[in-house]
């Protein structure tokens, strides 16, 4: 074997050499390491500042989700459903309920479904807030991150009065929500959402045209639709490469069917890191419109919140899968029941698992530095990769 | 216990815990929701910095204060016990949310460690899947009075159990040694 010299170009010396030798350099970044967000692990090669290629390890996250809902009766599934995305446990756990209600053929009340749909939309906000803190957060702009979490402190108020929890709800139920929304609720919710509706401008005027974020986000990282398709991307990711595509829209579910005219799809066409970053933040004020519209049928929409259970719930013989449109992309659960109060297995589905597995394709001929910008970009959870 | 954990006198002890607990440089690992919530008990409404937790730390190797937040997996675990080792002593730990605790909800997982404190020492556990902001503040306070109470030595070695568990490590003896003359040598 032939030993090569290991030279490490940095910066304008390095590309006024272009006949010059390298050899490629093997970088492992994570598993804890400040800009992954998490714990997920990258071994990049590098060829001075570009990288040649990536590969995410992942697993440092893995918890056996899916062989614990084995373990777990239909009622205690939806405990860890809320756990591997952790900023949409309002989302994960409505999918658990939705597919278990299915397979019972169970009604759920009208009222429990226009809550569901008001608490999946401020979980969406909530959700969308921790990336438009993080993500400038990782390329360098501190600031945001002040204003991103005031606004979730005053969405996790509202939230925490109706469920009891901050980031676990734990308020769905087979069968509807917990219990009836405290007495003023609704109110005090509408007066949360205008209050985050305009205070917004702060955090989006300070760093959506922002010049430095401009220079770090604009034409970095493009993910084309086709790629979108070929590895099963979805959410607001896919979304910003113009893959139109939203459950609530295109297979209604909840409350959407009747939300059409409030409903608006955020979309971008160019697929680059500021395009991601705009559906985040749009999608926010689209969210916010939303939960007003929820507000106003609630008013009107009363009756009970859940159905009485039986003291063993048990599914029918059968299998299903119920797919919702989380903040992060397409979540779903496939359950195959044998007729028992577990399921026999539950394969879950999670967006950021599929969506970062695009980087492999995405990062090779990039610059060490926009990795960081591209991985924020992709807004993956480590534990809904990993499970 | 070495030599130079000898008692020192009291006003020397005092100022030595004060500046130590008042100035925890803090390194989050980060690993799950409660992650989540020790970022939000850093913002604006919760703010520890005011209780002296600095979390600006750029490593491990600059960090006074550990909190682990999250599920601890058994692949996760070295590099949890690797960045432990790495912190300069005097070091704490606090476990945050009941994962990192005991395993939490996932106590019967194939694929978690049932507690950090299985791998490296912890001094303050908080309960909670996850604790609310307050309950981290709480945690930080009881630390601080632990630290406030500790028989500091030079060597920052305060804790008999965990001196007991490192020997190799140098005492104050070290630090106010005499110089070695050429002439001592036999």
């Amino acid at each position: 074997m032939v030993r090569e010299e290991v030279t490490v170009g940095v910066g304008d010396a390095a590309a006024g050499l272009h006949e010059f030798p390298t050899t490629d350099m093997t970088l492992n970044i994570g598993p804890q390491h400040p800009s992954t967000h998490g714990v997920l692990r990258l071994r990049i090669v590098l060829d001075g500042e570009r990288v040649v290629s990536a590969e995410p390890i992942v697993g440092y996250m893995h918890r056996g989700a899916e062989k614990l809902f084995e373990v777990r009766d239909y009622r205690q599934i939806i405990v860890l459903a809320n756990r591997h995305d952790w900023l949409s446990a309002f989302s994960n756990e409505l999918g658990v309920a939705l597919a278990v209600e299915r397979m019972l053929g169970m009604e759920v009340p009208e009222r429990a479904t226009w809550l569901r749909t008001l608490l999946a939309e401020l979980n969406r906000i909530l959700n969308h807030l921790m990336f438009l803190g993080s993500y400038p957060l990782e390329i360098g702009a501190i600031t945001p991150v002040f204003y991103a979490f005031r606004e979730r402190e005053t969405i996790q108020a509202v939230m925490e009065e109706a469920a009891g929890g901050r980031m676990h709800f734990m308020f769905n139920r087979v069968g509807g929500i917990k219990e009836e929304v405290p007495a003023g609720w609704t109110g005090r919710v509408r007066q949360a959402v205008a209050d985050v509706r305009s205070r917004m401008p702060d955090l989006d005027g300070l760093i959506r045209d922002n010049e430095i974020f401009l220079a770090r986000t604009r034409g970095i990282g493009v993910l084309t639709p086709e790629q979108v398709d070929a590895f099963g991307i979805s959410g607001p990711v896919a979304r910003a490469s113009g893959v139109d595509f939203d459950l609530r829209r295109d297979e209604p579910y909840l409350a959407y069917g009747e939300l059409q005219e409030s409903l608006r799809v955020v979309t971008r066409t160019v697929g680059d890191c500021h395009s991601r970053f705009e559906c985040l933040l749009d999608q926010v004020y689209a969210s916010l419109d939303l939960a007003d519209a929820c507000l106003d049928r609630l008013a009107s929409v009363t009756g009970p919140v859940n159905v009485r259970l039986p003291k063993t719930l048990k599914a029918p013989e059968g299998h299903t899968y119920a797919w919702t449109e989380n903040p992060l992309g397409l979540n779903g659960y496939f359950i195959v029941s044998r007729g028992e109060k577990t399921p026999w297995r539950c394969k879950l589905r999670s967006a950021s698992f599929n969506n970062i597995q695009v980087l492999t394709e995405l990062l090779p001929g990039t610059l060490l530095p926009d990795l960081v910008a591209i991985l924020g970009s992709m807004f993956f959870v480590v534990g809904d990769i990993d499970k | 216990m070495g030599i130079g954990d000898a008692v020192l006198p009291d006003p020397v002890k005092f100022v030595l815990n004060w500046g130590r607990r008042y100035s925890l440089w803090v390194f989050n690992f980060g690993l799950a929701c409660c992650a989540i919530e020790f970022i939000a008990t850093s913002m604006g409404r919760h703010d520890f910095i005011r209780l002296g937790v600095i979390p600006f730390a750029h490593g491990p190797r600059q960090a006074d204060l550990m909190v682990v937040s999250g599920t601890v997996t058994d692949k996760m675990a070295p590099a949890v016990k690797r960045l432990y080792e790495q912190m300069p002593e005097p070091k704490y730990v606090i476990s945050f949310g009941a994962c990192s605790n005991c395993g939490g909800p996932y106590w019967d997982s194939y694929s978690v460690t049932k507690g950090v404190d299985q791998i490296i020492p912890v001094d303050v556990y908080v309960p909670g899947c996850p604790p609310r902001p307050e309950a981290l503040l709480q945690g930080i306070l009881r630390l601080q009075d632990k630290i406030a109470g500790e028989q500091v030595s030079l060597n920052g070695g305060a804790r008999g159990a965990r001196a007991a568990r490192s020997p190799e490590r140098s005492t104050a003896r070290v630090l106010t040694a005499p110089l070695v003359r050429p002439d001592s040598s036999p």
